[in-house]
């Protein structure tokens, strides 16, 4: 058992936690949530692979974390914002019905 | 196996079943032994790109390898990436409080940043912003000039950047209003600049996104400088738009419906900022 082994657990831990939460959570809110500690996961998982080939990190690795964190929070943001939207269409629709 | 999600929690009818919850559980943990053996008795893959990096360092006009890779070897990434986010924002100004919602002393759109004198006084608060603000700005000036060599560059001082707004919208005392021309001259400058670097430099060197040696340095400088300012106004704008964001009591029509015009008239500012502490997202 290597440094690197158990921070690949952990990754792949925290990406099957957030896929079980995305699948099984209720509340829109959670799913987002899930779905950013999933992406957490992978960029665990990409920043390890770039430590383990070299002396050096790799740093296209890095790189590609970097992109993908700022993709990450702009993704979440416009989730965030779908679910605004959902919540008061689908209450205005709620209201309509009764 | 999805279900439509819902907005109400205590609810158990919208939860899954007992024994597909279980059984998803165990696929996951399948998947996740399976994926966990996989990659901790793999061999390490070697990758030829961390020495290719290494050789071409002097050419990048950087010395921090990440940056280099970041804006000069793959900046189509970096220039995509200034893309997606403008998307988010195009996205987020129609709903952003371009109205006078929460300031109503404030004429829509006229300037980027506004100060809300009619705020309820928190002299700590505003002793700390004081010295607070003006340091992150600093922080974030250093951070993007230190990315040429260290760990830094246009996207952790754009974050800091943005930071710093947030706290100055959290006191109280400042409102930005993203429909100011300001505005969206700060959240275009950095795909702007970008475009214009990429096509400007192919008229030299023949190929989009490849500059010239001895301006290399120059011209990633001026990206990131652009690049910070767009994704600090644009982190923002979202904080900005989701923050503001009315939930109504269900008596009331929603902000949705009324015309933009109709909004600043209806809906009165003590109103929306009482729904908006009792029920709106917490920052």
């Amino acid at each position: 058992m290597t440094q690197e082994s158990l921070y690949i657990i952990a990754s792949i831990g925290l990406f099957g936690i957030g896929l079980y939460g995305v699948i099984v959570a209720p509340h829109i809110l959670r799913k987002i949530l899930a779905i950013n500690i999933m992406s957490v996961g992978v960029f665990m998982l990409l920043v390890v692979s770039a430590s383990n080939m070299n002396s050096t990190p790799d740093p296209v690795l890095h790189a590609m974390v970097l992109t993908g964190i700022v993709v990450a929070i702009a993704g979440t943001a416009l989730a965030l914002l779908l679910a605004v939207k959902i919540h008061t269409l689908s209450r205005d629709s709620d209201k309509d019905d009764h | 196996m999805f279900k439509t999600p819902e907005f109400k929690e205590n609810n158990h009818a919208n939860e899954l079943p007992f024994a597909t919850r279980i059984l998803c559980a165990t696929a996951i943990g399948a998947l996740g032994l399976g994926l966990i053996f996989a990659l901790i008795l793999s061999e390490n893959i070697s990758s030829s790109l961390p020495a290719l990096v290494q050789q071409n360092l002097t050419q990048s006009g950087v010395q921090n390898p990440v940056t280099a890779v970041l804006l000069n070897f793959r900046s189509y990434d970096t220039l995509l990436e200034i893309g997606v986010l403008l998307t988010v924002a195009i996205a987020m100004l129609p709903n952003s409080n371009f109205n006078s919602d929460i300031n109503p002393h404030m004429p829509g759109g006229s300037r980027l940043v506004s100060v809300v004198n009619s705020a309820p006084v928190n002299p700590p608060l505003e002793a700390l912003l004081r010295w607070l603000i003006p340091m992150i700005i600093v922080m974030a000036g250093y951070m993007l000039w230190t990315g040429a060599a260290l760990p830094g560059g246009a996207f952790q001082s754009g974050a800091l950047l943005a930071g710093a707004g947030v706290l100055a919208q959290l006191s109280g005392r400042l409102q930005f209003c993203f429909t100011s021309t300001t505005a969206k001259l700060l959240l275009t400058i950095g795909l702007i600049t970008f475009v214009m670097v990429a096509v400007g430099v192919a008229t030299t060197t023949g190929v989009i996104l490849q500059y010239p040696l001895e301006l290399a340095a120059p011209l990633i400088l001026l990206i990131e400088t652009a690049a910070t300012l767009s994704i600090a106004a644009i982190l923002l704008l979202s904080y900005n738009t989701l923050a503001t964001q009315t939930f109504e009591s269900s008596s009331e029509p929603s902000v949705f419906d009324k015309q933009p015009s109709a909004l600043s008239e209806t809906s009165a500012p003590n109103e929306t900022l009482q729904s908006q502490t009792a029920e709106g997202p917490k920052p």
